[in-house]
C-alpha cells in the first residue's frame, strides 16, 4: 500500500432537466417577484466599451429540430481581453462589462439573443494568442453533463487561422462548427448536437 | 460580480484537474429517451484549461434578497406559506482537494409536496400550491456552508417508460471560480425507493457516484417542532498548482 492522495470524487452531473428555467430564469417562465430579474440577461451597460454585436444561437437536436427548453450560459473577455473575473491575474477587466450571460431557448422558435461585445483575444500561453471567441455552455433535458463548446468569429480569418485550439482539430471539415457567421452586427451560431455537422464539443 | 473584499489571498490560477468523464454520466444513455437525439456521436476534444476556462463569474453576497434562501415563503402570500414537508437542506461545496469553496452561488429548483412543478411546459394533474414557487439560491461562506429551507419535494411521473416517475429530488446549479467547475446535478433522499428505479439516475454507471447524490437525514440540524433537516455536500472540481506553470502575466 501507498500513502492515499485523499481526493474527493466531483459530484456526478445530471441532466438539468425541462424545468430548468424555474431555477435559473424564474421569471422567463412565469415566476415573477421572487428575484428581481432573471441573472445574466444584462451582460452591457451604456458605458461598456467595445464593439456592439448580438448573438443569435440555437440548439439542434440528431433530427435538425431546435431545443425549445435548452439553457445556454457564455462567458467571454472585454474588448481588451481581459475576464471580469477574480481569477483574473492580468489585470483589471471593464467593469461595466459582466463578461457571463445566461439565456434559455425561446419556447417557440429555439433561438437564444445575447447583447452584447466583441470579445478581444486571449492568450493561450505566453507569447501566443487565441483567435476572439466566446465560451458556451449548454444544459437541457436530455443532455446528462453540460455541454462545453466556443463560437469563433467568421470574420477573424487571419486571427482563426492561427488559433492554437481550432489547429487541434484533427477533421479541418469540423472547424466551421465553432465558427459563426455574421450578418451586420449580428452573429449567427448553430450548435448540432449530433449529426453530419455535429459541433465540437470540448473536454476541457 | 465582485471579489470577497474580506479576503487578502491571492485568487489561485490554476487549472483543474481533469473530469472523471466515466464518472460522470455519458451523453447517450438509451434508458433516458430523450439523451438519444441530443447526444453528440463524435469523440470530445480534450484540452488542459485555457484562462477562458480558468476563470468565471463570482457572484457578491449583495445580489441575495433576504427570502432567497427560503422556498417555504418566497413566493407565498403575507402570512402564508407553502404546504409540505418542512425541511432544511444544509451542506458544504468543496473541491476534490477538501477544500471549502466561498461564495460559490447555489441556484436550485424544485417540483411542491405532490410533485408538481409551477412552470407552463407542465401538465401533472397534481395541483400548485398557490404559496409554492419552487426556485431559490444561496451563496456560500468563507468555509463553503450553505444552507437553505423547503418543502420536500414529492415524486413525479414523467413520459419515458410507461410508468416511470422521478424520485423526490431538488434540481441545484453551481458556480465555483471558474467557469470549467461550472455543475448541475439533483439532490435525493435518504430511504427513497424510487431512487433505484429511476432511468435518470441510472445514467450514472457507479453506485458509489450515486449515492454522492443521496442527501442523508440530519437530525441534529434539525430544529425541533419546526423542521427535519438533510445534509448534501457538492463536490467540484479541484484546481492544480499553478506554481510550476508558465504564468501568463504580462502577455
Amino acid at each position: 500500500m501507498v500513502q492515499s492522495l485523499n481526493r474527493l470524487k466531483e459530484s456526478p452531473s445530471q441532466t438539468a432537466g425541462p424545468y430548468v428555467h424555474i431555477g435559473l430564469t424564474p421569471n422567463f417562465c412565469g415566476i415573477p417577484g421572487v428575484f428581481e430579474k432573471d441573472l445574466g440577461t444584462e451582460m452591457v451597460n451604456a458605458k461598456t466599451k467595445g464593439e456592439r454585436i448580438t448573438i443569435r444561437a440555437r440548439v439542434l437536436d440528431g433530427t435538425g429540430t431546435p431545443l425549445k427548453d435548452a439553457l445556454i450560459e457564455i462567458w467571454q473577455a472585454d474588448s481588451a481581453g481581459l475576464y471580469n473575473s477574480p481569477t483574473e491575474i492580468r489585470g483589471a477587466a471593464d467593469p461595466n462589462f459582466t463578461g457571463w450571460g445566461r439565456m434559455p431557448t425561446d419556447m417557440v422558435s429555439g433561438e437564444c439573443v445575447f447583447e452584447t461585445i466583441k470579445p478581444g483575444r486571449v492568450p493561450y500561453k505566453p507569447g501566443v494568442l487565441m483567435a476572439p471567441h466566446v465560451t458556451f455552455w449548454i444544459v437541457a433535458r436530455g443532455i446528462n453533463l453540460g455541454l462545453q463548446t466556443r463560437m469563433y468569429f467568421a470574420d477573424e480569418e487571419l486571427a482563426n487561422a492561427e488559433d492554437p485550439v481550432l489547429a487541434r482539430i484533427e477533421h479541418r471539415v469540423r472547424v466551421p462548427t465553432l465558427i459563426a457567421e455574421r450578418h451586420g452586427d449580428v452573429y449567427v451560431f448553430d450548435i448540432h448536437l449530433q449529426g453530419d455537422r455535429e459541433t465540437v464539443f470540448f473536454d476541457i | 460580480m465582485t471579489t470577497d473584499p474580506k479576503s487578502n489571498a491571492k485568487p489561485e490560477s490554476g487549472a483543474f484537474f481533469q473530469r472523471d468523464r466515466a464518472w460522470h454520466p455519458p451523453a447517450f444513455t438509451p434508458i433516458y429517451k430523450t439523451s438519444v437525439l441530443r447526444s453528440p456521436q463524435k469523440a470530445l476534444l480534450s484540452l488542459d484549461n485555457t484562462i477562458s476556462e480558468i476563470t468565471g463569474p463570482v457572484f457578491g453576497h449583495d445580489m441575495l434578497g433576504e427570502l432567497d434562501n427560503d422556498l417555504i415563503h418566497n413566493f407565498a402570500k403575507p402570512g402564508e406559506s407553502a404546504i409540505g414537508q418542512r425541511i432544511i437542506v444544509h451542506g458544504r461545496v468543496l473541491d476534490e482537494r477538501g477544500k471549502g469553496v466561498s461564495g460559490a452561488l447555489l441556484e436550485f429548483w424544485q417540483a411542491n409536496a405532490g410533485g408538481r412543478y409551477r412552470h407552463k411546459k407542465e401538465g401533472y394533474i397534481a395541483a400548485l400550491d398557490p404559496n409554492f414557487g419552487g426556485c431559490g439560491r444561496t451563496i456560500t461562506d468563507e468555509d463553503g456552508n450553505y444552507a437553505f429551507r423547503t418543502i420536500k419535494p414529492g415524486p413525479y411521473p414523467w413520459p419515458n417508460g410507461v410508468n416511470d416517475w422521478r424520485p423526490a429530488h431538488i434540481h441545484f446549479s453551481v458556480f465555483g471560480h471558474g467557469f470549467a467547475q461550472r455543475l448541475i446535478t439533483q439532490m435525493y433522499f435518504e430511504g427513497d425507493p424510487l431512487i433505484w428505479l429511476c432511468p435518470i439516475v441510472k445514467t450514472i454507471p457507479d453506485k458509489a457516484a450515486v449515492e454522492t447524490l443521496i442527501a442523508a437525514l440530519d437530525m441534529q440540524a434539525t430544529i425541533p417542532m419546526d423542521a427535519r433537516a438533510y445534509k448534501f455536500d457538492i463536490v467540484l472540481r479541484g484546481r492544480r498548482s499553478s506554481l510550476f506553470e508558465n504564468r501568463l502575466e504580462g502577455n
